[in-house]
């Protein structure tokens, strides 16, 4: 009897050995592996950045690269369940740009320290620099920068438009391929679609971090703008379920004759569809007053540092070489990432591949920031269920249920 | 027993019961670790506010959070949405698995087989069966449903045709569960009474109804409260199928709990939620279970 139950107990004691060497972080002969959690981006460029960085910090850390979602709402719930939990097997990750107000103000992420901050800031954009910053204080590393074009078929479109109204009605004569792809799902791809037209018409979704935007003529002005493509012949029918991939493949087996999205697609049409690539045009995002430009959405990802790793010097110098010159020139090449260092756009091999590199920098320095806000996530659910699906915006209560959802998620009250 | 029971203990028998209680004993915490444990710290939660983002600013606000969730519209629509989903399928499930459990009930060869097979979709999870529905059905997603049928519009954008997807594939995965627990309540049902009835020249409806069907009644019912309680809590499919709680008209009460909990954070106020559909749960099996006890009770005679 007794000899059983000892057996049996060592028997728990050897699973519970085998569980915990396949956790976190663990060194081995000086070694340390940092789990890296990082958007799978597609064209695998995330995941030679750390090989190699691993190889180039010469055995001081190995860099494990873990896949987390496709979309950003997928990303952030993994995260935010493991760091709410104070999971230590995360040492570095992949944050989009709007999650830097929550995660710094909930703990989750460590400031970065000065020598390292130096660094980061040197020669880095302002634009992606502000998206991670957080009351004055650098908390992640930008990687790469992200906005969105209006990406047109030349063999169509002769002159692009330039404000929404003039694609629409455009769009909606063309005989064939006559539809404009947008992002109208219920998730925060139609909340930068919808603050990119607020912030075009001259107003602001949330002036400061606690206060509903007080120009409603904007709100207004956004809502008729997405309301009108939804009732247009204009609009994909599957635009209420539409994401970034699934706009980038109705575009690509030639349903479009415009799209306006982000330019990952452009590498993504050279692979999959070489004839309709060679008749892709670009042009700035469309704005909503003629005569007046556009506020583009930006994007990207910055590279945070979890408050619960246990190797904090090493993480920190991993994220640097992680958003270096050389990974972040391959992410614009190979998965078409626009960089957040401002001398790439110079370089002429860069330019070659990336030929709309001017374009982009340009709309970076104008770019309409979305709110920032530790409750982020809970205004751009509140706006994006109000607005999607496009199709059932009801123009005369839109603006007032916008302000009290808004009003509702920024004190974190209310179903949403 | 209960007047043994009243009796002294002799030393044997008490130490006979030390053993038993000190054997029952690990089950009982484990009981008591996964499921009392965390029910009574969902009630405890359900009663602050507690938002993750925010943990400095946690503090009691007694019923503030039912409060906020049932004068919401959206709990109630998605109460609707639940209640629409769990009788839509669970009544078609009831139906299928009758007709499945009959089969198999009169099968005259390879039983054996006929019911592992029938058990297949039972045995898949539910997440891959999913989406693999939704992969059949999605316009968007190149899925070839929408091509045989000849549809003009993505079947996954129409409210209407949505909750169609979810309902089959409910009912897809759970009938299989429907007529395993439906068979067992044949087996029950005596023979002779079949042939007695037909001896007096019942039909075989009269006798599905009149015999079969009373008989099994308590199987029915079992059927029923495990469905309809899993029906109820219905997650993983309607989650996939609406492309991650993307598309809102199929939301249900599970999917809003996760969004609460798991997007927002929002401890309190998701526990409410889940507090809130726990106490739906109980409702319906009180319900369930209040006419199993009758349809037992008329079948041994012993009234109320």
């Amino acid at each position: 009897m007794t000899r059983s139950v000892t057996a049996l107990l060592s028997l728990v004691l050897l699973l519970f050995a085998l569980a915990s060497c396949g956790g976190s972080s663990s060194s081995n002969g000086g070694t340390v592996t940092l789990n890296w959690w990082a958007y799978n981006e597609p064209s695998g460029s995330f995941r030679e950045a750390a090989d190699r960085c691993t190889r180039e910090s010469h055995g001081r850390y190995r860099i494990a690269f873990n896949a987390l979602g496709n979309d950003a709402d997928t990303q952030r719930q993994s995260l935010v369940r493991r760091l709410a939990a104070k999971d230590a097997s995360i040492d570095l990750m992949s944050m989009d740009v709007v999650w830097t107000g929550e995660f710094a103000e909930a703990g989750w992420i460590r400031p970065w320290p000065a020598s390292f901050a130096r660094q980061v800031r040197k020669g880095t954009l302002a634009g992606p620099l502000a998206t991670a910053t957080y009351q004055g204080k650098l908390y992640a590393a930008p990687a790469n920068s992200n906005t969105q074009l209006l990406w047109y078929r030349k063999d169509l479109i002769k002159n692009p438009p330039k404000t929404w109204d003039a694609m629409i009605d455009q769009a909606a004569k063309l005989k064939k391929a006559g539809r404009v792809e947008i992002q109208g799902a219920a998730y925060e791809g139609t909340m930068v679609w919808f603050n990119a037209l607020v912030t075009s018409a001259g107003g602001r979704i949330l002036d400061g971090p606690t206060k509903v935007g007080g120009n409603k003529q904007a709100l207004r002005t956004a809502a008729r703008i997405m309301s009108k493509l939804a009732g247009s012949k204009a609009a994909d029918p599957s635009l209420k379920n539409q994401k970034e991939d699934q706009n980038r493949l109705a575009f690509e087996t030639g349903q479009a004759a415009f799209q306006v999205n982000y330019p990952f697609i452009y590498p993504s049409a050279k692979a999959n569809n070489p004839k309709l690539f060679k008749e892709i045009g670009w042009a700035p995002y469309p704005g909503v007053e003629p005569g007046k430009p556009a506020k583009a959405p930006i994007g990207g990802f910055n590279w945070g540092v979890s408050s619960y790793t246990a190797h904090p010097q090493e993480a920190f110098a991993a994220a640097t070489c992680l958003r270096d010159p050389t990974n972040q020139r391959a992410f614009a090449i190979k998965g078409g990432l626009p960089p957040t260092l401002s001398s790439l756009y110079d370089d002429k091999a860069f330019k070659k591949d990336y030929p709309f590199a001017g374009l982009v920098r340009r709309q970076l320095e104008h770019a309409g920031v979305r709110p920032v806000t530790p409750l982020y996530a809970d205004v751009s659910l509140a706006v994006y269920t109000t607005v999607s699906p496009p199709g059932n915006i009801d123009l005369k209560s839109v603006v007032k249920k916008l302000t009290e959802r808004i009003g509702d998620a920024l004190k974190s009250k209310g179903l949403l | 027993m209960a007047r043994a029971a009243k009796k002294p203990l002799t030393d044997r028998a008490r130490a006979e019961r030390k053993l038993g209680l000190l054997l029952c004993a690990p089950a009982g915490i484990v009981m008591l670790a996964v499921t009392a444990y965390p029910i009574a710290n969902a009630i405890y939660l359900s009663l602050l506010r507690s938002d993750l983002r925010f943990p400095g600013q946690r503090e009691f606000i007694g019923l503030d959070n039912y409060v906020t969730v049932l004068s919401s519209s959206l709990w109630w629509k998605d109460v609707l949405h639940t209640v629409i989903l769990t009788l839509a399928s669970v009544s078609l499930e009831l139906v299928l698995g009758m007709l499945l459990a009959l089969v198999m009930h009169r099968a005259l060869f390879a039983r054996g087989l006929l019911r592992t097979a029938a058990l297949i979709p039972y045995g898949i999870v539910t997440v891959v069966a999913a989406f693999a529905w939704r992969l059949a059905w999605s316009g968007s997603e190149g899925g070839f449903v929408p091509k045989v049928l000849g549809l003009s519009t993505d079947p996954l954008t129409q409210t209407s045709t949505t909750y169609l997807v979810a309902i089959l594939a409910e009912v897809w995965k759970t009938t299989p569960f429907m007529a395993l627990l439906l068979l067992a309540g044949l087996a029950l049902v005596p023979d002779e009474l079949h042939e007695a009835a037909k001896v007096d020249g019942a039909t075989a409806w009269q006798r599905f109804r009149r015999i079969t069907l009373p008989l099994m009644k308590p199987a029915i019912l079992v059927a029923l409260l495990f469905r309809t309680l899993d029906a109820f809590r219905i997650f993983d499919s309607v989650y996939v199928i609406s492309n991650n709680g993307v598309n809102r008209p199929l939301e249900s009460v599970s999917v809003l709990g996760y969004n609460t909990l798991l997007n927002r954070l929002n401890l309190g106020l998701g526990s409410a939620v889940s507090v809130l559909i726990f106490v739906f749960v109980i409702f319906i099996a009180a319900l369930f279970v209040k006419g199993l006890g009758t349809s037992l009770d008329e079948q041994t005679g012993a009234g109320k």
